[in-house]
């Protein structure tokens, strides 16, 4: 009998984010024969979440809902998550590495004592060690790590690990679990949306950014009608963002989202470092730019040396006519 | 204000990474304050010329750290303190990290611990989170602005660009985004001044640990470079055309259309 594994699922705005999806499939590569227990929280009924996490591969899921549990606290989640993790007594966690699980793990690993590998974007077993891969120094290089002490705990990057395909035809038990969390000593007042409507940013197939190049916010509306013929999201560098084209909320790079889509538009993007290191693990990296010796070119698969207003509408018409013609 | 700031020096990641002997290479590169902890060293010298007080900033390194730690000094903090485990440890991680710094809290009674969200070299974002947990104060995480009245606390923080407002209270730990302050230059008053603030070191000794107190949990089996990309297709001839050979190649080369 393999390990029992937990696995922390993530919604935003009332739905399952595809990164819990993916953290159940790596709980599945870390423990082939293993149980998987999802674990949910939230407010109000979760049961349909709960099976949606069966239908892509968790055995049973956990969920507890509570007013507290409305929005992520550290505080509240952590109380709630730690009272299951003292019931089933997982030999291994995973979560995804979004906002919430790089705010949450530290938290619980520290709590239990144990060690966390943050960030994962690889799965592997090797001379029967679990091995996960992980960028450091901005993506410029990898590290291999294992857990030498303790339960196997780690965040995976989203868009890395492949979900299982979906099978409604699973089926396992969602309970409830009730925990009476403490009063928390941090309150969320209030939240404010920027952009990143549908889409979501970090978990999108395919993205087109544009950067400094772009000139202006209407400069991005080319770029947004070519990411709706994808079926993609828009993002931008941090230099679109500096000078006022687009929200921060869609800055790729350092400090921004860290993304690696199928296919990577860059256009106007010269291709700073603090921008590679937020999508240069991209499947497949496009650079249009209208310098050659531009840097975002030493990373891309496909170059154009032009005009993006020039380019992007061109291109826009061939993927609309070969859609026609599919 | 009793105010604490985590700081790591790092490798500049804006520099070429090479591997020797399954380790990155150090030799002849530049070592920098981690580019978030700048944030956090600004920060709290803002928080302390606004309500009083003093800025320790904390270290675990080696000698070379001192360096890092008197450009802190040199933009305005009080002290510094250097936990040096060169002599004691081969390797750790960040359970490591945060049971060293456990026991330097353990007495300090800090108000305010302000660390970067993230190193850039390790980039595991953990032990701001973790050290909060262990001395049981709340913490809030990339955080783009901050305001102290007493004790309580507002602050802002951004989540995958969304922007949350919360309100806590001190004591705290807070890690610093991108966004929250410019941080300053030492000034050359600021640097002569810095070589004579005091800057204690540390050995585990001192904090009543020893080297099985503090055993990693992980470990690093390998380190390498992303395998080398192929020089990319930088197309020619006529846009129309390019566009057209560019849409052929992520259909039936790349797959990805």
């Amino acid at each position: 009998m393999g390990k029992r594994m937990l696995v922390i699922g993530e919604s935003r705005e009332g739905a399952l984010r595809n990164v819990t999806f993916e953290a159940i499939a790596a709980a599945k590569q870390i423990s082939p024969d293993g149980e998987v227990v999802g674990v949910l929280c939230g407010e109000g009924d979760l049961a349909e979440q709960g099976n949606e996490m069966i239908y892509y591969g968790a055995d049973r899921v956990i969920t507890v809902s509570d007013e507290k549990l409305k929005t992520y606290t550290s505080e509240g989640y952590g109380q709630a998550i730690k009272a299951v993790i003292d019931d089933e007594s997982p030999e291994g966690i995973v979560m995804g590495h979004t906002a919430v699980g790089k705010d949450l793990t530290p938290k619980l690993a520290s709590k239990l004592e144990t060690g966390l590998i943050s960030d994962v974007t690889e799965v592997s077993s090797e001379g029967g060690n679990i091995i996960f891969t992980r960028p450091i120094y901005s993506g410029k290089a990898f590290e291999k790590k294992m857990i030498t002490d303790g339960i196997v705990f780690a965040t995976i990057r989203p868009n890395n690990i492949a979900s299982l395909d979906r099978d409604d035809s699973r089926t396992g038990e969602v309970t409830t679990k009730d925990v009476d969390i403490a009063d928390l000593r941090t309150i969320i007042k209030d939240i404010i949306r920027k952009g990143s409507e549908g889409v979501d940013l970090s978990e999108s197939k395919v993205i087109v950014a544009g950067g400094r190049g772009v000139k202006s916010a209407e400069g991005f509306e080319p770029l947004e009608e070519l990411a709706e013929v994808l079926g993609g999201a828009v993002g931008a560098s941090r230099g679109a963002c500096d000078a006022g084209y687009c929200d921060y909320s869609l800055q790729i790079g350092q400090t921004g989202k860290v993304v690696t889509p199928d296919l990577y538009i860059a256009a106007g993007i010269s291709g700073a470092i603090q921008h590679l290191a937020g999508m240069s693990n991209s499947k497949v990296i496009v650079a249009i730019n209208k310098d050659p010796e531009a840097n975002i070119f030493n990373v891309a698969d496909y170059g154009i040396v032009g005009d993006l207003f020039e380019v992007v509408p061109k291109l826009i018409e061939e993927i609309k006519q070969i859609k026609v013609n599919a | 204000m009793n105010i604490y700031v985590l700081l790591k020096r790092t490798f500049d990641t804006e520099e070429k990474i090479a591997i020797n002997d399954g380790r990155i290479e150090e030799e002849g590169a530049e070592f920098i304050i981690n580019p978030y902890d700048e944030y956090a060293v600004e920060e709290a010298i803002n928080l302390r010329d606004e309500h009083g007080g003093e800025v320790t900033v904390v270290t675990i390194g080696e000698e070379e750290s001192e360096k890092q730690l008197r450009t802190a000094l040199a933009m305005g903090a009080d002290k510094a303190v250097l936990i040096n485990t060169e002599d004691d440890l081969e390797d750790g991680d960040q359970y490591t990290t945060v049971k060293i710094l456990e026991a330097f809290f353990e007495d300090k009674e800090a108000d305010i611990i302000l660390a970067g969200n993230v190193a850039i070299d390790e980039a595991s974002g953990q032990v701001g989170p973790r050290l909060a947990e262990r001395l049981d104060i709340p913490y809030v995480t990339t955080i783009t602005s901050i305001s102290v009245d007493g004790e309580t606390v507002q602050i802002e923080r951004d989540v995958e660009g969304d922007v949350e407002k919360v309100e806590t209270s001190l004591p705290l730990l807070v890690t610093c985004q991108q966004g929250l302050n410019e941080p300053r230059y030492p000034s050359l008053p600021g640097i002569m001044k810095a070589k004579k603030k005091p800057l204690e070191e540390l050995e585990l000794d001192d904090l009543d640990l020893d080297e099985d107190d503090v055993e990693a949990k992980t470990k690093t089996v390998d380190i390498f470079l992303p395998p080398e990309k192929e020089a990319g297709k930088v197309l020619e001839g006529e846009i129309d055309d390019q566009v057209k050979e560019l849409v052929s190649l992520l259909r039936n080369e790349a797959k990805v259309l």
